[in-house]
């Protein structure tokens, strides 16, 4: 187990890049702790694959350095970095017996025969396999042989970090639940650093301590899911994180106080008089009210037509729009809302200032 | 898949059936005939009953052929497969170089049988030919056309041109139906380059395998135009194969009784080996679904 | 280390170009010049050997003829096949396992077994020396490889288009010809070509069936070596001929010339 530091590093499949929109990785420098559950969030082509790749040693990046627990590993390759993956789609040895599989990286390592039974039982153990250790592994279903695939890499004992490569793509989706509690309950056991792939938001927040959102070959913001969704870095993070996602709004900040379409918000700190580049406002869905209907109805209203409301069961979504801005407002159950004229109201402290899409901090 | 009981599916097959049956049934029956006939000419039959099948099983002449057949088919096999899974290994998997690889290799698929033998005629005579000359120049005594040996080999290593790509393909689509991740994945198990073919490589082709191994024991136990063009069944009858000594049989001296006998001992042979090939290619289907 | 491998693929390939290329030096050479001595290049490259074949209608004849039965058979052979695989592949039937095993079998029958009978039954039925004898004798292997191929393809096509067809109304044929048929296009393709290519390159049938009308260029080419004293160049010169037509399809199926090989089934 070890620290993953990635110090630096980019990386462009060009030969030679200069612009960075050639770089299919822009420049990161990011410490994962040992031990941590991280999830690498982004819809395809974000350059998630890419990230895990490289730390994987499939590929070697084209910039910066990769270290385990101190040591520099961007030249080592796969085999000798000591780390597992689980792929998207199981990877078995068809040909060989539950127990061949599990045992497969132990004997090619060299391990006397002794001690791969004794380490095989324990593992088998643990992932309910005991008694299927001699049936045909070609023979199990998906997400048994996803289990075979993860226990491939927990019978070593020197794994640095285990790599999950969307790996519940194939399985049924009421299995899906079982296998992340699975996984989560190993993950306690073992301690083993482990970084996920996945362009599904619910299994990256249930599933990590740290989702590391990744957005056009950058990552936008690392953090627990409760600062994913309440403080998010990146507009990127607040409109992919959520359902619905962040309301991003064009506005002017001065002080305390933005304008939105004309209409006057306050703010929960001090940003003083903020210029340059493109501003915008950001509040979740969740933190947003319908007011007291009318007109000048009091301080922080928000004049706006509600154009239509859907209703999810535990919450409606309505729709609201000022002038030719649209925004998303949820509605707790049991509270009346119809279409028509209403005034919307900002929870200060929850309303969040972008200046070019990057969180602007302000003062108390 | 899941396949629908439909009897009217035989509407379907029929067209198939009718045409098959005219171009295997009838003929095959003809032969049936003549196989249990005798005939002095003129059209007039006489009923001999096993006569033919107790001589051509009692024949020497049949005997040494089969045993040349089944020592070239083994030769053949030893020498192809192995080599076919060689070149598949090691053949770039994607890019104008597969591309061109897969080409160039099919070429020889594509050429007449008989092109076959005049290629390798004009490239293996001592006179005109590049190898003969080559070896002849080397001080290395070879004539095809004298040297039982020398026919042997040349015939061998002209199937071996001929047909190994045919293996190459088949071994290099099985390649190509393997995931990167089980490549990645054997890396990340620490696995050496024999695992990778062991246990990855070899289960992936092992499908395809059995159907070049099985295509290419059937189609070098009847080969015929090749050699006959090469060789003609010479020197002496060293390189008279089952298929050569049929037809001189049949077409040369026109033994139609003891050819017809033949034929079907022939064709049940090869029936059997089919029947294996079919019994093993389904259990293996069902193997997999 | 990737060095060292490339350079198995590329040995196998010069020992196959090897014999080719003497074939076409040699098709370049005049035959005094091939019997005058030995040289790895022609020295007086001529395309006089071309120029006999393609002028003197006993040869050329030759080609026409095996364009026209291989082109026969490649039609006949699809268009029954094609119905009989859908059948294979979607339906049980009584029978059915019975049935392709025996369709199998006589892609494995030696063609020297049917020699005789195939010329005794079409010189009764008065077809001999016609072009339609040898694409029909030719339907004994063709026919049941179609056949395989077809099926191979047609059961990686999912079940649910065809019910999904049928509940949008659509009748058998027309679900057949609109859209099953495009979607094995490239199935079709590759039994279409190992039907050329098996029809192409046999000799023994096409020759006994054939003696002036129809007779393929493989069988003129045995013939005039017998006759005409071996001339090597337009022997070689045919050859390299008969190469061409072969390379030209290959071109048009490389991408799926290894799936094909595999009959569909990997």
């Amino acid at each position: 187990m070890a620290v993953i530091h990635l110090k630096d590093m980019a990386h462009s499949y060009l030969p030679n890049p200069k612009v960075p929109e050639d770089y299919a990785l822009k420049s990161l420098n990011h410490v994962w702790e040992d031990g941590g559950a991280y999830a690498l969030l982004g819809p395809s082509g974000c350059g998630k694959t890419t990230l895990l790749n490289i730390i994987s040693g499939l590929l070697t990046p084209s910039e910066g350095q990769v270290l385990f627990g101190g040591e520099d590993v961007t030249r080592l390759d796969t085999a000798h970095r000591n780390i597992a993956q689980v792929f998207q789609f199981p990877v078995i040895y068809d040909t060989m017996t539950v127990r061949q599989n599990l045992a497969f990286p132990l004997k090619n390592r060299g391990m006397a025969p002794a001690d791969i039974e004794a380490r095989v039982a324990e593992i088998a153990e643990m992932l309910d396999l005991t008694e299927r250790l001699d049936n045909r592994a070609s023979g199990l279903s998906a997400d048994a042989k996803q289990i075979i695939s993860l226990g491939r890499g927990l019978v070593r004992n020197d794994v640095n970090a285990i790599l999950f490569d969307e790996p519940l793509t194939v399985i049924d989706p009421h299995k899906k639940w079982v296998l992340r509690s699975k996984l989560k309950e190993l993950h306690q056991q073992f301690g083993f650093t482990m970084v996920y792939v996945t362009h599904d938001q619910t299994e990256a927040l249930t599933f990590a301590d740290k989702v590391v959102v990744m957005h056009d070959g950058e990552i936008v913001q690392i953090g627990t899911p409760e600062e994913l969704f309440e403080r998010p870095a990146h507009t990127f993070v607040g409109y992919f994180i959520g359902s619905p996602g962040m309301n991003i709004l064009p506005a002017t900040v001065d002080g305390r106080h933005a304008t939105i379409g004309g209409n006057e918000i306050d703010l929960g700190c001090d940003y003083g008089p903020l210029a340059g580049g493109k501003i915008e406002v950001g509040i979740r869905p969740e933190f947003l009210k319908f007011g007291p209907v009318g007109k000048n109805g009091g301080e922080g209203t928000f004049d706006v037509q509600i154009s239509s409301v859907e209703d999810l069961g535990r919450h409606k979504i309505a729709k609201a729009v000022s002038g030719d801005i649209e925004i998303a407002v949820l509605v707790p159950e049991h509270t009346p809302v119809q279409e028509g004229a209403a005034a919307l109201t900002f929870d200060p402290a929850r309303t969040l200032v972008y200046q070019d899409s990057r969180l602007v901090e302000g003062a108390n | 898949m899941q396949r629908k009981l439909n009897q009217k599916a035989w509407f379907l097959v029929l067209p198939v059936f009718l045409l098959v049956a005219f171009s295997a049934v009838l003929p095959l029956m003809t032969v049936v005939n003549y196989s249990v006939q005798d005939t002095f000419g003129n059209n007039e039959f006489y009923w001999v009953g096993t006569e033919w099948f107790v001589e051509i099983l009692n024949s020497e002449r049949f005997h040494s052929a089969l045993g040349r057949q089944l020592l070239f088919s083994g030769i053949i096999l030893a020498i192809e497969i192995p080599l076919g899974i060689l070149i598949a290994l090691s053949m770039p998997k994607k890019g104008w170089g597969a591309s061109i690889c897969l080409v160039l290799m099919a070429l020889p698929l594509l050429i007449p049988w008989n092109v076959v033998g005049t290629i390798w005629q004009i490239f293996a005579r001592e006179d005109i030919g590049l190898l003969g000359h080559t070896l002849a120049a080397m001080g290395i005594d070879y004539n095809y056309t004298h040297s039982p040996t020398a026919a042997w080999i040349t015939i061998i290593i002209m199937d071996v041109w001929h047909w190994t790509s045919l293996v190459v393909l088949l071994c290099y689509a099985g390649l190509c139906s393997i995931p990167d991740a089980f490549y990645q994945a054997a890396k990340i198990d620490g696995a050496s380059r024999w695992a990778v073919f062991r246990y990855i490589q070899f289960p992936k082709m092992n499908r395809v395998l059995l159907i070049a191994v099985l295509l290419r024991f059937m189609d070098s136990f009847m080969i015929y135009t090749e050699p006959f063009v090469l060789t003609g069944g010479g020197p002496g009858n060293s390189t008279t194969f089952l298929s050569i000594d049929l037809v001189k049989m049949a077409i040369g001296q026109f033994d139609l009784g003891p050819a017809a006998a033949f034929s079907l001992v022939y064709f049940l042979i090869v029936l059997l080996l089919s029947w294996v090939f079919y019994t093993v290619m389904t259990a293996r289907d069902g193997e997999a679904n | 280390m990737l060095k060292r491998i490339r350079i198995i693929p590329t040995l196998y390939i010069i020992f196959l170009m090897l014999p080719i290329y003497w074939l076409l030096t040699m098709a370049l050479k005049t035959n005094a010049e091939i019997l005058g001595g030995f040289s790895l290049w022609p020295q007086n490259p001529t395309l006089a050997n071309f120029k006999t074949i393609l002028t003197d209608p006993s040869w050329y004849n030759g080609y026409i003829n095996s364009t026209i039965y291989v082109a026969l058979n490649t039609v006949i052979s699809i268009s029954v096949a094609l119905p009989a695989a859908y059948a294979f592949s979607r339906y049980r039937f009584m029978g059915d396992k019975h049935l392709f095993f025996w369709l199998l079998s006589n892609r494995m029958a030696p063609p020297a077994v049917f020699v005789l009978p195939f010329f005794q039954l079409y010189s009764s039925i008065g077809l001999f020396d016609t072009h339609i004898a040898v694409a029909l004798a030719h339907c004994l292997f063709n026919v049941p490889l179609a056949v395989w191929i077809l099926e191979g393809f047609m059961s990686g096509v999912p079940k649910e288009i065809d019910e999904t067809a049928q509940i949008d109304g659509y009748s058998f044929g027309a679900f057949f010809a609109r859209i099953f048929t495009p979607l094995i296009a490239s199935g079709i393709g590759v039994a279409a070509f190992f039907c050329f290519m098996f029809s192409w390159v046999e000799l023994l049938i096409a020759r006994t069936l054939t003696s002036v009308d129809a007779k393929p260029i493989a069988a003129v080419m045995t013939r005039t070596v017998s006759a005409s004293g071996l001339d090597w160049g337009v022997l070689a010169a045919a050859g390299v001929l008969t190469i061409v037509p072969g390379a030209i399809v290959i071109w048009f199926v490389r991408n799926h010339i290894a799936k094909g090989f595999a009959l569909g089934r990997v």
